[in-house]
């Protein structure tokens, strides 16, 4: 926080520099090379390029993807006209702050979006569909799923499938897919992929949908259980492309039921089959790093942000297409268009510093929580990924002691237990998770949800208590 | 005149302080404050403190009724409206005569109710006691608000120096008996000054009768005495005739306005040397100077609120979004809960003077005042919002009255206050056949056991079994039991404590 508002006054100060002549500031603007231009910390300065983005070239359509891609699963929300709180306020996507996200990215380069038709609370399709259809349709790329998930009999049909596929069409105010997902196989392994996509025709559907023009690219998106993967590769389908999650902690060391990056991006390479990577920041938890790892990141070079290593490292590989980022604020979207434009690849020196990075942050009990929200709305009124987000914060602050006796304990002590009640309401705490275990399923971490609560729980309670543990 | 100085100093001074007494919710103040509470004299009687009681009385014996001028945080608040009012109206006071009849049968039905037990109307007549809802009801929610302001300034910048409290209405009833207290006490002391400690308030009437053989008291020197009637008109306590030179020591609260104003010199603070100069002229007829009133009846119909409706899970289609939560409703207890270290819910209520202190420490949001006619406004134990937790024994440690006896946190956990209580057809195992476990889960005394719900299978549910012996009755099994609005386990209250 501190030091963001240094940034902002070495920003604010340049400004003034530049500003004291308004014609010898635009000369100034265009004569250097912006991206060039940072400070301390990763804030660049200067213009964000509009020319400069690299782009990657998929193999069957010879689309020019650009490396950043626009993930609209996290699109910013405001409080409904006339909600009150004391009904519980109903939030709805901010259409104007939407578009003109979309309107600057596309500005700026960047033409993949990808979204599903459950994001945002089943919101994100309509809200994207009504900021892009304000553009001319070769301007983007627009990829979303089959995202037929949960068990439920209706949806599960041949006819509910498909109903959500045209509805998909309705929402994005278009009549051709240019990418199209299986949305993350491998969750409930092979089972829940044949009750998905075979038991119903629907990947048969889908693929007649690909010879008639409708879908031009197919693909899936891949979370956890590997044989799933293993055997859609397998099949002979001719996959156009595929999601996979890959940062530089999944590249070798994958959690839960994830697979390691490593082994799925060699086996799309392989068959040459181009990766559109998901979770380049793993929900967060890359830019906001711990002490030593911060550390050793600023040694390495001290005006990149956490966030700026783990962009370039997804970026870096040469058969990625593209990396997704939910980018909710400007600042961010900025940031990701200047790290992309054009991409400075990861060298080998920086490869092992980063390889170091991720010994120290596994050294952690984080919870690999990427606050996808799948698992939300919990039905007793937790909010999980926040929960998860604010223990992960604390231990990437140095908040959680591991023991009574530590010097810093009555700090981290008050920092943890006031930041638990700021970050998360206390009605929606850890203590009310009953472990009725209905979230554990949708966890595309495959996060064992109730025995994480449970152990947050008792490690607020410890502290509470202010016994000696 | 430095004596009056030195009065309002004090005055002030102690004011202050004990009203941050009721302000301050982390209780850390309460260490080193404590005290403050400690020596108001109900307080001091009802927890058999001999040492205060004795101390106060002795206090008044040589010096007249400083407790009313100083020590009494209701008397001080009146001061200041009468004061600001004085600063508009000089010389607005005049002697009138005292009101026996109605002090002295107030004081009767204080001392009924006292012998009797009914200790709402004891509490209701306590001069600390009505401050304490005063400044907890309606200068507490203040003090929080703009606590809650810095804590979210704080949390913009990720400070930890505050934190936010929450601010509720605890009970109606009482709130309102306290916006009374205030607007009528505000109403008497810009009128007619003192009104309320020399008619009504039973602390008052027996310290004045002690203060009429103070050692030390004001007297009128006749020899200096003008007859300007000065001091008269700046008595709040409307106590000094000056015409005959006798001033009713039985109201006057000490508080040296008249030897201050006395341009003469004639109106002298001192002992029984001083005293044999002054001789009173002979006594003349007065009508009385205006109708008093000062009696109103403090009466309010209690109501409940409570929330409603059922928790509205939304399908699990889509991402996101946060379930509404419903409030929890109160059980109907058949015996209420009193907070560990009150021994017995007798003992409680007789020596609570439902001041709220407890009520505006309880960092849980357990205690709040009761709406039973026999235990107005005295506190009693609730888990809507929290429960009570092993850790904290706040309350037992600011009570200045002896209704909660000091208890460490070792002994707390042995103490049970009531005994949790299983409603099987309510539990969520069996009404929507999900595992929980939540209620044994969180019990710090490990009372709840969770057994099969079919001894035949066991692979089935489990439901929680309440181990009586154990059960302390701290309630975070009802707190935390996910079934709204009414808990499916809930505490019962027990008429005694036992040490478990």
């Amino acid at each position: 926080m501190k030091k963001s508002s240094d940034k902002k006054i070495d920003r604010r100060q340049l400004l003034k520099l530049l500003g004291a002549g308004a014609a010898t500031s635009a000369t100034a603007l265009y004569g250097c090379d912006s991206r060039k231009k940072t400070v301390s910390g990763g804030a660049n300065i200067g213009e964000v390029p509009t020319d400069k983005m690299t782009y990657r070239v998929t193999p069957s359509t010879g689309d020019k993807v650009s490396l950043l891609g626009y993930g609209c699963m996290r699109w910013p929300l405001k409080p409904k006209a006339g909600s009150t709180k004391a009904k519980g306020v109903e939030m709805e996507i901010d259409q104007e702050a939407v578009n003109e996200l979309i309107d600057y990215a596309i500005a700026h380069g960047v033409n993949y979006f990808d979204t599903s038709p459950r994001y945002v609370r089943g919101m994100s399709e309509r809200a994207t569909g009504i900021a892009l259809s304000r553009h001319p349709r070769d301007k983007y790329f627009i990829a979303t799923k089959m995202s037929n998930m949960g068990n439920d009999p209706k949806l599960l049909s041949r006819e509910g499938s498909i109903a959500m596929y045209r509805n998909s069409m309705k929402e994005l105010k278009v009549d051709y897919f240019d990418y199209y997902l299986l949305h993350a196989i491998g969750i409930g392994g092979m089972d829940a992929l044949n009750k998905r996509y075979y038991d119903n025709g629907i990947l048969d559907f889908l693929l007649k949908e690909r010879e008639a023009g409708r879908v031009r690219n197919l693909g899936f998106s891949y979370h956890g259980d590997i044989k799933v993967f293993d055997y859609l590769l397998a099949t002979g389908i001719k996959w156009d492309f595929v999601q996979i999650q890959l940062n530089y902690l999944d590249w070798k060391h994958a959690t839960g039921w994830n697979t390691n990056a490593e082994y799925l991006y060699g086996e799309l390479l392989k068959r040459n089959i181009p990766a559109v990577i998901m979770e380049p920041l793993l929900g967060g938890r890359l830019a906001k790093m711990n002490f030593h790892a911060l550390t050793l990141l600023n040694q390495l070079r001290s005006e990149a942000s956490p966030a700026s290593w783990a962009f370039r490292y997804a970026g870096s590989p040469a058969n990625v297409l593209t990396v997704l980022s939910g980018m909710v604020y400007m600042e961010h979207l900025q940031e990701n268009i200047r790290l992309y434009s054009p991409l400075e690849p990861i060298t080998e020196r920086e490869n092992k510093v980063l390889e170091e990075v991720a010994e120290i942050v596994l050294k952690y009990p984080y919870v690999p929580c990427t606050a996808c929200q799948y698992c939300m709305p919990c039905p007793y009124g937790l909010d999980i990924p926040a929960t998860f987000t604010h223990y992960n914060r604390c231990l990437s602050e140095g908040n959680i002691p591991s023991s009574s006796q530590d010097p810093d304990y009555r700090r981290a002590r008050r920092a943890f237990l006031i930041g638990y009640d700021r970050s998360v309401p206390k009605l929606r705490q850890a203590s009310h998770c009953i472990a009725c275990g209905k979230c554990t399923p949708h966890c595309p971490q495959r996060i064992q949800i109730p025995q994480e609560m449970a152990r947050i729980d008792k490690f607020t309670e410890q502290l509470k208590q202010g016994g000696s543990f | 005149m430095w004596l009056r100085q030195f009065r309002v100093i004090t005055a002030g001074l102690y004011f202050g302080l004990i009203t941050l007494l009721f302000l301050d919710f982390t209780g850390s103040l309460h260490h080193w404050l404590g005290w403050l509470a400690r020596i108001q004299l109900l307080p001091a009687l009802l927890a058999l403190n001999v040492g205060v009681v004795v101390g106060l009385l002795t206090l008044t014996v040589l010096f007249g009724r400083i407790y009313c001028s100083v020590i009494c945080p209701l008397e001080v608040y009146q001061d200041v409206v009468s004061w600001v009012h004085g600063k508009q109206k000089r010389n607005r006071f005049s002697y009138s005569p005292a009101l026996t009849w109605l002090r002295y049968g107030v004081l009767l039905l204080g001392i009924v109710a006292f012998i009797g037990g009914i200790g709402s109307v004891v509490a209701l007549l306590d001069p600390y006691g009505a401050y304490g809802r005063i400044a907890s009801n309606l200068m507490a929610p203040v003090y929080q608000w703009g606590n809650n302001a810095l804590a979210y300034l704080a949390g913009r910048m990720d400070s930890y120096a505050f934190y936010s409290v929450d601010v509720w209405m605890k009970n109606v009833a009482t709130f309102v008996v306290a916006v009374l207290t205030f607007g009528i006490l505000a109403v008497l002391a810009w009128r007619h000054g003192r009104t309320y400690c020399n008619t009504i308030c039973p602390v008052g009437t027996v310290l004045g009768l002690l203060a009429k053989i103070a050692l030390f008291r004001p007297v009128i020197l006749p020899e200096k005495c003008s007859q300007c009637g000065l001091c008269a008109r700046n008595c709040k306590a409307s106590c000094i005739d000056h015409k005959t030179h006798t001033i009713d020591y039985s109201r006057c609260v000490t508080c040296f306005d008249c030897v201050a104003k006395c341009h003469q010199g004639a109106l002298v603070y001192g002992g029984p040397k001083l005293r044999s100069q002054a001789k009173p002229l002979e006594k003349t007829n007065r009508g009385p100077d205006q109708g008093d009133s000062s009696r109103r009846n403090f009466l309010s119909i209690a109501t409940f609120f409570a929330l409603a409706t059922a928790i509205k899970a939304e399908e699990n289609k889509v991402d996101g979004g946060l379930a509404v939560i419903t409030g929890k409703k109160i059980p109907n207890r058949l015996t209420p809960l009193v907070p560990p270290g009150s021994q017995s819910a007798s003992n409680f209520t007789l020596h609570c003077t439902a001041c709220q202190l407890c009520v505006s420490v309880c960092s849980n949001q357990v205690l709040r005042p009761s709406s039973s006619l026999t235990k107005w406004m005295q506190p009693e134990m609730s888990f809507e919002r929290g429960y009570c937790r092993p850790e904290c024994t706040k309350c037992s440690e600011v009570c200045p009255a002896g209704a909660i006896l000091s208890i460490t946190t070792a002994e707390k956990s042995a103490i049970q206050i009531g005994h949790a209580v299983w409603i099987k057809e309510n539990c969520i195992v069996n009404a929507q056949d999900v595992s929980c476990g939540n209620c044994a889960r969180h019990c710090p005394v490990g009372a709840i056991q969770m057994v099969t719900k079919d001894a035949s299978r066991p692979d089935s549910l489990k439901i929680p079994v309440v181990d009586l012996e154990r059960c302390i009755g701290c309630g975070a099994c009802e707190n935390l039991c996910p079934v709204r609005p009414f808990s499916a386990i809930y505490v019962e209250g027990h008429e005694r404590h036992r040490v478990v």
